[in-house]
């Protein structure tokens, strides 16, 4: 290839490759489009994509390899578009033999093959015969922004609107008339809208008139998000009169906004936060706060939750790959009998000689939860277990400001189901009345005929059983290890205590409102001080209201 | 207990039948060298340091397959002080005194470390220390055989702002609230404003042991990251803290292009429990990684995955410290012929051992030795590739040059000097309170 720019060719009249022809017709009209604009003027034919691509071998350090990957981007052919994704993800290879360059799937020890340009099987080699070219942040970056320019004409809407975002977040003057071009012939509203914007940004560096910067400003505050927010910040530093009022005007309205936006997080994060602390707790409401038994080994009722997901993983990926996204709803009953059967023995083992002395069940159940947690480690190892996330709950999505995750928002409806669910069980259902009686007046339930032993038994049961499936929903946000449930105790026990022993609902608001407080402290004090602040604030509401925020009110308190 | 017991029959078995074959032993079981481990078999600390239990179980069978040492064989205490700084003493008592045991491998915490500490001074023992740790320490009898803060944390820091690191601007350092986390940070601190960092482009972030609610703060590093400037993360957070903030990361779509983060205690152990796709590119810096391809390391790895008989078993950079100081010691006590704690201190300064990334590490004369720094960055696998590392290798500084109390301290065991703080300014040893010498 000549230095100072390849020969220029007409991408239409002499294609790479008959096959890709058909399908990347509109890549590369657009690419001309763009190409035209931006002067590049050219597309290269293969034998000089191929010989471009050879140069791989040679790049021995990252430096080197960006050059061959700028020069790429800069052919502007679409072909190369597979090859430089290949190459971010890793998968670019160069045959120790003859210094070839394929794009490689790995197959378990071995590699398959595949030409960088056409995509075309080649065979399979072992990975000693293969020399990775590697990648790092840097390079990943100019690939992307190399991708940008590329795959503005893709076919796919959901690329282009990446292509647009990559675009907004790096404005290079000179893509604007090629973003005049995409805009122009995009059909989408959505990624016209974002091509706009990516558009205004760039006009806001580039040396067009007044108007056109007063237009530019005029997308970007509509946008009102933090990343138009300093692209608007620095302009206004830059620019001098009337642009600079009103560039100011902009960056005043997108901080309000984006102020009221801060507030709407806070109080998700508080529900999320909340709701985890619900899960956590809810098993002890019915342990403690309607048995009132102090029961330490709560938080490793949870762990057994976790590690039966954990368990339950990997004997499907094992057996069935294709049910792994339904691992969870599989292992929710599983973790309800796993950690219900556990709270039965303990039950039946241990708490049925202490009732009514707290001392001694708290002593008790700690030494259960040591003992849990060392047959754990015993049993599976001291160090994390995988515990995958379904791919229907990673990622997040945007709402307004908000960058709502999925796990999160899942965590969230689950709770307010398993919460629903017990809510219906307790007070809807014969066993429930059962358990009520019991716990309010043992004497007088068993005078009319309730097996109290057994409600005992079957309430713990429960109490822990709901406990684990609380572990299922929290393997997906916490590391499953054998100390898993240590960092819930403290907490479920604050949160039943300050809801008010013996309280469902007790429980469920003071979930939420320890949830939402420490998450509006946190921005002002930090983790530390805001979880402090908390336990100091609850030590002091205790002293107002000793008996939480919903105290039971009746004899049945003071038997 | 069942663990001591366990090793003490091995040791029987393996006296008796090395007595079988080699003419210069006694057969007694008595007649062997002891080493103490020291690491937490139960409790929050298990999660790492039971690998470490088992590496020092390894080297000791792999020495004893070598014939032992002076013509013993070695034993291997194992005691379990659970997690617990308190019992860390404790035990180390139990093991000098009790036991009489040569040298001791063990702890992870600095909290651990420190509680230690005045029982190896005072019954003259030996640790050995193998994980990364703060600096600003150097006791007579301790090797610290992991990184001091220039050994890890100012490299990094360094490759982050060169042009391949992305010439970073602006920096976060998020760290667990407890000694290590804060002691580095002030180093880091310093050292970037020594580089014309402004105050305004360092965010510092403590969070306590064990969080999982990230949320704020990821949201908090995003916005400090959107000011028009590179921006990277510095991590010191501890231990379990990290799944949930990886994923925390994952989630929100922070991309290493666009933030990095880079963790100096985040090993190949920790990744096991996560799914590493989202996190690709994101930044450890070591002194070791499994990934790196020397065939020192080659071998070693195939005799790991033997002794344990788990192929999916990884391996990480304290328990490459814990080789490093294992053949250190075994070739200070060849090179003393005793394994009396006071020869081999004044032997071992000066002693040079292969590491596993292909070269030499040798111990200096303040008990810390000589690394090579490794980038690596996060790969799909869970592993680590190499993205960068030091041209040489780097000799631990126990007492940082960029914090104003520690600028003009010194240690140097040999005598005459034999002071762990010798002040080069006013010519004294003893020139900062809280240490010993």
């Amino acid at each position: 290839m000549v230095p100072g720019g390849p020969p220029v060719r007409d991408p239409v009249n002499d294609p790479p490759e008959p096959v890709l022809y058909m399908g990347f017709l509109r890549n590369v009209v657009a690419a001309g489009l763009m190409l035209a604009a931006t002067l590049v003027c050219a597309a290269a034919d293969e034998a000089e994509l191929r010989q471009l691509v050879a140069k791989f071998a040679d790049a021995n350090n990252f430096q080197a390899t960006e050059a061959v990957v700028r020069e790429l981007g800069a052919t502007g052919s679409p072909a190369v578009e597979g090859l430089l994704t290949a190459l971010s993800q890793g998968s670019l290879y160069v045959r120790k033999a003859d210094d070839a360059i394929f794009v490689g799937d790995e197959v378990g020890p071995d590699i398959k093959l595949r030409d960088p340009l056409n995509g075309e099987a080649v065979g399979t080699v072992a990975k000693a015969g293969l020399t990775k070219i590697k990648v790092n942040n840097t390079l990943r970056r100019v690939i992307r922004d190399a991708l940008g320019g590329l795959t503005l004409g893709s076919n796919d809407p959901a690329v282009r609107l990446a292509a647009a975002d990559t675009m907004f977040k790096n404005p290079d003057p000179a893509t604007i008339a090629a973003l005049d071009a995409a805009i122009a012939g995009e059909a989408v509203d959505s990624v016209k809208a974002r091509l706009e914007q990516a558009r205004a940004s760039a006009v806001l560096l580039s040396d067009l008139g007044e108007a056109d910067k007063m237009a530019a400003i005029d997308i970007l505050s509509s946008r009102a998000d933090q990343d138009s927010l300093s692209q608007l910040s620095r302009f206004q530093a830059s620019a001098e009169g009337p642009l600079r009022a009103s560039a100011a005007a902009a960056v005043a309205t997108i901080d309000q906004s984006l102020a009221l936006w801060q507030v709407g997080q806070n109080v998700w994060y508080g529900i999320s936060l909340g709701s985890v602390l619900l899960l956590a707790a809810i098993g002890l409401a019915i342990t403690f706060g309607v048995m009132g038994v102090i029961n330490m080994a709560h938080g490793e009722m949870v762990m057994l939750g976790a590690y039966t997901t954990f368990v339950v993983q990997q004997v499907i990926r094992d057996t069935a790959p294709g049910l792994f996204d339904w691992s969870l709803a599989i292992a929710l009953p599983m973790a309800f009998l796993v950690s219900g059967a556990v709270g039965l023995a303990i039950e039946r083992g241990v708490i049925r000689f202490l009732y009514g002395r707290p001392l001694e069940t708290l002593l008790a159940t700690w030494g259960v939860s040591l003992i849990l947690q060392q047959a754990v480690r015993t049993i599976f190892g001291p160090t994390n277990q995988e515990v995958g996330t379904p791919t229907w709950m990673s990622g997040s999505f945007q709402l307004g400001q908000l960058a709502i995750t999925w796990n999160r928002l899942c965590i969230v409806v689950f709770c307010l189901a398993v919460f629903a669910l017990l809510l219906h069980v307790m007070k809807r259902t014969p066993w429930g009345l059962q358990m009520r009686a019991v716990t309010q007046n043992r004497r007088m339930a068993a005078s009319m005929g309730i097996r109290t032993p057994r409600v005992d038994a079957l309430t713990f049961a429960l109490g822990s059983g709901i406990a684990g499936i609380a572990g299922v929903a929290l393997s997906q946000i916490d590391n499953v290890s054998p100390n898993f449930g240590q960092g819930y105790i403290i907490d479920s026990f604050m949160v039943v205590v300050f809801g008010g022993v013996g309280n469902l609902w007790g429980t469920f608001v003071g979930a939420m409102s320890l949830g939402i407080l420490n998450k509006f402290l946190e921005p002002y004090t930090g983790a530390v001080l805001g979880k402090i602040m908390v336990l100091v604030l609850i030590i002091l509401f205790i002293q107002k209201r000793p008996r939480g925020l919903f105290a039971l009110k009746g004899r049945a308190v003071e038997a | 207990m069942r663990g001591h017991l366990a090793t003490w029959a091995n040791t029987v078995v393996a006296g008796a039948f090395a007595a079988g074959i080699s003419i210069t032993m006694p057969a007694a079981a008595d007649d062997t060298i002891k080493v103490g481990v020291l690491h937490s078999l139960s409790g929050t600390m298990a999660i790492s340091e039971t690998t470490l239990k088992d590496t020092m179980l390894f080297l000791i069978e792999e020495q004893n397959k070598k014939g032992g040492l002076l013509g013993k064989k070695l034993e291997a205490v194992v005691v379990d002080p659970a997690s617990d700084w308190p019992l860390f003493a404790e035990k180390a008592r139990q093991l000098i005194e009790q036991d009489k045991v040569a040298a001791v491998f063990g702890c992870w915490t600095s909290s651990s470390r420190k509680s230690v500490l005045p029982v190896f001074e005072e019954l003259n023992g030996l640790l050995f220390y193998p994980v990364q740790y703060e600096g600003e320490e150097s006791q007579r009898n301790v090797f610290y055989t992991g990184a001091a803060p220039n050994q890890q944390a100012i490299p990094a820091v360094d490759y982050l702002m060169s042009e391949d690191g992305g010439s970073v601007k602006r920096w976060v350092l998020a760290g667990t609230d407890y000694v290590y986390p804060q002691t580095t940070n002030k180093i880091l601190k310093a050292y970037l404003e020594s580089k014309g960092v402004a105050g305004e482009d360092i965010m510092v972030n403590y969070t306590p042991f064990g969080h999982s609610d990230w949320q704020t703060i990821v949201s908090d590093i995003k916005k400090f990251g959107s000011a028009g400037k590179k921006t990277a993360v510095v991590s010191t957070i501890n231990g379990d803290a990290n799944v949930p903030f990886y994923k925390e990361l994952g989630n929100q779509g922070v991309k290493a292009e666009d933030i990095p983060v880079v963790a100096f205690s985040v090993g190949e152990e920790e990744l096991a429990g996560l799914d590493t796709t989202p996190l690709v590119g994101h930044l450890a810096a070591w002194n070791y990684f499994q990934s790196v391809d020397a065939p020192a390391n080659a071998e070693f790895i195939d005799a790991w995955k033997a002794y344990t008989k788990n192929d999916k078993r990884v391996t990480n950079d304290p328990m490459e410290a814990h080789v490093i100081g294992f053949n250190m010691w075994v070739k200070a006590v060849e090179k003393a012929a005793t394994t009396d704690p006071d020869a081999v201190i004044d032997a071992i300064v000066g002693v040079s051992v292969p590491n596993l990334t292909g070269g030499f590490s040798t111990m200096m004369p303040n008990h810390h030795i000589t690394k090579p720094v490794l980038i690596g960055e996060i790969q799909a696998d869970g592993q680590f590739e190499t993205v960068w590392e030091t041209p040489g290798l780097v000799v631990g500084d126990e007492w940082s040059d960029y914090l104003p109390d520690s600028k003009s301290l010194i240690a140097d065991w040999r005598a005459p000097m034999s002071c762990g703080n010798f002040n080069v300014a006013t010519g004294k040893c003893g020139g900062k309170a809280g240490t010993t010498n």
